[in-house]
């Protein structure tokens, strides 16, 4: 290896499609070998939680888009409006996860804790959505902003997600 | 002859890649490792991977879709 490279992440959304980019990016480039950092603010403050509880929604995604009876299915605005289809749809992908071998985002965070990425919970969305540093896994920092520029000046790829 | 085989038939993106840096611990300095994919970007991300982590990506084969590397440690 030339010279050592690093990362880091600010990690922004935390629902089940989201959380992916984030953790299979992070887990990659620790594995190698590049030191990386994650901070998880706003939306994304919840992937720290102890017990995680994804979901998914077509609400406002066109884009999103069910393999089924051999074509694909999308939902309109509306239908997903109707209570339990958010929930069906959550079930929907999980069971697509599990069965085209695609890591849970339980199994990337503990790749990421076991390969030291540096995880840090923003202070400000803990104050704002009342969550405390009981909630979280263990391991990981507290900090805010500064913190994160900080790291971001001597990371050569920085990412927004 | 390999040192270690990881059989990562079955596993998405980046599992195989994940499991690969595991294995390599158990593998010797310039030992190989055996490891059997069917994830067909495998192909690409493993040669990017040796290129990052400088071991050596000896040979990769396929047979009947299942996808085979060779590496050398020859890296971190």
């Amino acid at each position: 290896m030339s010279e050592e490279k690093s990362m880091s992440i600010i990690v922004t959304k935390g629902s089940l499609d989201w959380a992916y980019p984030p953790f299979i990016l992070a887990t990659t480039a620790a594995a190698m070998g590049l030191p990386v950092t994650m901070f998880f603010t706003f939306y994304g403050l919840p992937l720290l939680f102890k017990k995680l509880d994804l979901q998914v929604t077509a609400a406002g995604n066109p884009a999103m888009k069910m393999p089924m009876m051999g074509g694909h299915m999308g939902l309109p605005n509306l239908v997903t409006a109707i209570p339990g289809v958010d929930a069906a749809c959550s079930v929907m992908m999980k069971n697509l996860i599990k069965k085209k071998g695609v890591a849970s985002i339980d199994d990337l965070r503990e790749a990421a804790v076991d390969m030291e990425v540096r995880m840090i919970g923003c202070q400000m969305t803990m104050d704002l959505f009342e969550y405390g540093k009981e909630d979280m896994i263990d391991g990981i920092e507290i900090g805010g902003a500064a913190t994160y520029i900080e790291c971001a000046t001597q990371a050569d790829i920085n990412l927004f997600i | 002859m390999a040192d270690h085989t990881l059989d990562a038939k079955g596993l998405n993106c980046p599992l195989p890649i994940l499991k690969a840096r595991k294995a390599l611990k158990e593998v010797p300095a310039d030992g190989i490792l055996e490891i059997l994919a069917t994830d067909p970007g495998s192909v690409a991300d493993f040669e990017a991977f040796c290129r990052q982590t400088g071991n050596e990506l000896i040979e990769h084969s396929v047979d009947d879709d299942v996808y085979r590397f060779l590496i050398k440690h020859t890296g971190s």
